[in-house]
């Protein structure tokens, strides 16, 4: 199933004179429970697209489609709305609240769709002990390693059930171990059913993924199916 | 909505616990304000109260007449006054008038003696008319007759104060009193009246008015006081003119000359209290609008600093799904709490200072806030962190989310 239909994308920055094309015609289609690693140099425009795949960003021409759903026409509280019903972001810096503790952080999301408070805890202690943290709820942020933190971060994601769950370089501030731990979770929230896209510039990383996308100076240098991917191999 | 509006206070709470002291500092412009006023009307609430309850008890449809010196006069040494013969005058021309009696007052306080005690007190020669004028009544014995003005007779009515400061019995009826070395008899004791503004009213001597005339010798130069009380059926402007024309006429005065005489009543004098107060507090209400809008803009200025700090934390919020209202709302309330919060800590040291001074004064009554004040205070304080709070509030609330998430 169609999640995602991008349509001639294109994403210009003025700076000054100069015209900064972040994405430059980007034609992507991205299925229900993709596994999908965008890769490519700093600077090639990874970050833009995930952006506006988040619909946190609007793209300066073209279309995109979001569940069948024409996006660039909405406004910003629309958008917010989309966000909060159809996508889960995870950041490289956690962008956690930082004078909240993990429960709440990971309840945030539920106020904006008004659920109440029992049900809201519920829902988040029900994410939180999916990533392993339910020993941890009254922690503040600065109180958590970045490896916990980012756990937070992923169940204040799933929480909300959103459709696909979008990571912009979810590793680049853990180490090695952690990043192992992490992208194992991603592995198997793919296998759950989750549709996720990764931002990384990572090899290891993008083999964890089923579906990879290089991009190169705005545009989709290369779309490749992974003949093998880490879990089949282990399996 | 509701729903919103519950999840905003509790992070705005959240927000301004998280930075107390900053909180408190905020707030400071809206706590001086508001104390500042419940103080002064606390204490003057009290007291106007109290004010007009004596003013009251002064009679309302009596008249005072009292000889007046202009500045320059005073200052080349003329004393306007008002004379034994001006009192007759009106005694016989006047019309609409009940009951009159002259006044003549000691300059200062005599001194009093009975066995070993002393004491100072106000010696007013009047006449039996006076109780009817002034709505004095005694508590033992009895009030000054017509017959003791004719045979000046040496007797005194006499206050409670007087009483108590010479240390005379419950009942001082029949006991004698030393006053400018003669003695003189006690007639009655008047029933305590109170204070006015802080001086009492019941440290007070009264004599028949010739008695006093003979005290004071010299008659020549005597200027007296003369109280009236009007019939039922006068009016009070048609009977303040005919005697103002007879003085008039009396003291030979031309047209273009002032009128060296007063003739007031006792809500005239009223009057003038009522708007000195008036004065006083539309003064204090241009005092604490300053120091409000002062406050508002100490808060607005914390809030659009909190927003710069935040910006991150609007973009994280934003990117969970955070609409323009959820922000505005959080803002928003969170600049009323912080001028309510002031306007409560204002309330409660402005009563206690209210409280401090009246009860620092002596006679004073004691310091109390209307709940119109009250509700006031806090209302406007409210109104002050809304009015202040809208444009750090929608600046945060209009921040691109992209942008916000990026800011360092
Ligand atoms: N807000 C912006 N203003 C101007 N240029 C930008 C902005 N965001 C991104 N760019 C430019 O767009 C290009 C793509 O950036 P980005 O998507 O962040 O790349 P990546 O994430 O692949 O490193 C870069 O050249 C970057 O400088
Ligand atoms: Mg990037």
């Amino acid at each position: 199933m169609e999640l995602i239909k991008l349509t001639d994308v294109k994403k210009y920055y003025e700076m000054g004179s100069q015209v900064v094309k972040a994405l430059n015609g980007i034609d992507i289609v991205v299925n229900k429970n993709d596994y999908l690693a965008f890769i490519g140099s700093s600077g090639s425009g990874k970050s833009t697209m995930l952006n506006i795949l988040g619909c946190l960003d609007k793209p300066t021409s073209g279309q995109y489609h979001l569940n069948g759903k024409n996006v660039e026409i909405l406004d910003q509280n629309e958008l917010s709305e989309i966000r909060n019903l159809e996508i889960g972001f995870i950041f490289q810096s956690f962008n956690l609240l930082p004078r909240a503790n993990a429960l709440d952080n990971v309840m945030q999301p539920l106020i904006y769709r008004s659920v109440g408070f029992r049900q809201r805890k519920n829902m988040a202690m029900e994410a939180l002990s999916r990533v392993g943290l339910k020993d941890r709820i009254d922690h503040l942020p600065n109180q958590l390693s970045g490896g916990q933190r980012q756990r937070v971060a992923i169940a204040r994601a799933l929480v909300t059930h959103p459709s696909i769950l979008l990571a912009d370089e979810p590793t680049g501030n853990l180490d090695s171990r952690t990043t192992v731990e992490i992208m194992q979770l991603f592995d198997q929230l793919h296998e759950e059913g989750h549709t996720l896209i990764v931002v990384t510039h990572e090899n290891e990383i993008a083999q964890h993924c089923h579906r990879i996308v290089e991009m190169k100076d705005g545009k989709i240098f290369s779309d490749t199916i992974a003949q093998r991917s880490k879990i089949e191999a282990t399996a | 909505m509701f729903f919103a509006f519950l999840e905003s206070s509790r992070s705005a709470f959240a927000a301004i616990l998280a930075n107390r002291l900053r909180s408190f500092l905020t707030t400071l412009g809206i706590i001086i304000g508001v104390a500042s006023v419940i103080a002064v009307v606390s204490v003057t609430g009290g007291m106007s109260a109290f004010i007009g309850d004596s003013f009251a008890s002064l009679g309302t449809n009596s008249l005072t007449i009292q000889s007046y010196t202009p500045f320059e006069d005073l200052m080349k040494g003329i004393r306007s006054r008002l004379t034994p013969a001006d009192l007759e005058l009106i005694e016989k021309r006047g019309e609409g008038i009940a009951s009159i009696t002259p006044i003549l007052e000691a300059n200062r306080s005599s001194q009093l003696k009975y066995g070993p005690q002393t004491a100072y007190s106000l010696i007013m020669g009047t006449t039996y008319a006076y109780q009817d004028v002034a709505q004095t009544y005694t508590e033992f014995g009895r009030f000054l007759a017509q017959a003791d003005n004719i045979t000046r007779r040496r007797i005194a009515v006499i206050g409670e104060d007087v009483r108590e400061n010479l240390n005379l019995p419950e009942n001082p009826v029949n006991e004698y009193v030393e006053l400018s070395g003669e003695w003189f008899k006690i007639v009655g004791l008047l029933e305590p009246m109170g204070d006015v503004m802080g001086q009492s009213r019941d440290n007070i001597v009264l004599v028949p008015y010739s008695t006093m005339v003979s005290i004071l010798g010299n008659q020549a130069q005597t200027d007296i006081g003369i109280q009236l009380s009007l019939t039922p059926t006068a009016n009070l402007e048609v009977v303040t003119s005919q005697l103002t024309s007879l003085l008039r006429n009396a003291h030979d005065l031309s047209g273009s000359e002032d009128d060296d005489f007063r003739i007031q009543t006792a809500e005239q004098l009223m009057e003038q209290f009522d708007q000195i107060l008036g004065t006083l507090t539309m003064v204090i209400a241009g005092i604490v609008s300053i120091s409000l809008l002062v406050g508002g803009i100490g808060i607005m200025n914390i809030m659009l600093v909190s927003v710069t700090e935040r910006t991150r934390e609007i973009g994280i919020c934003k990117a969970i799904g955070a609409k323009s209202h959820h922000i505005l709302m959080q803002f928003l309330i969170e600049a009323l709490l912080l001028s309510l919060l002031g306007g409560a800590i204002g309330l409660a040291s402005g009563y206690g200072l209210g409280m401090l001074i009246s009860n620092n004064i002596p006679d004073f009554p004691p310091a109390s806030v209307p709940l119109w004040a009250a509700a006031l205070a806090l209302g406007f304080s409210g109104f002050v962190g809304v009015v202040f709070g809208i444009l750090p509030a929608a600046k945060a609330a209009n921040l691109d989310p992209i942008d916000a998430l990026r800011y360092e």
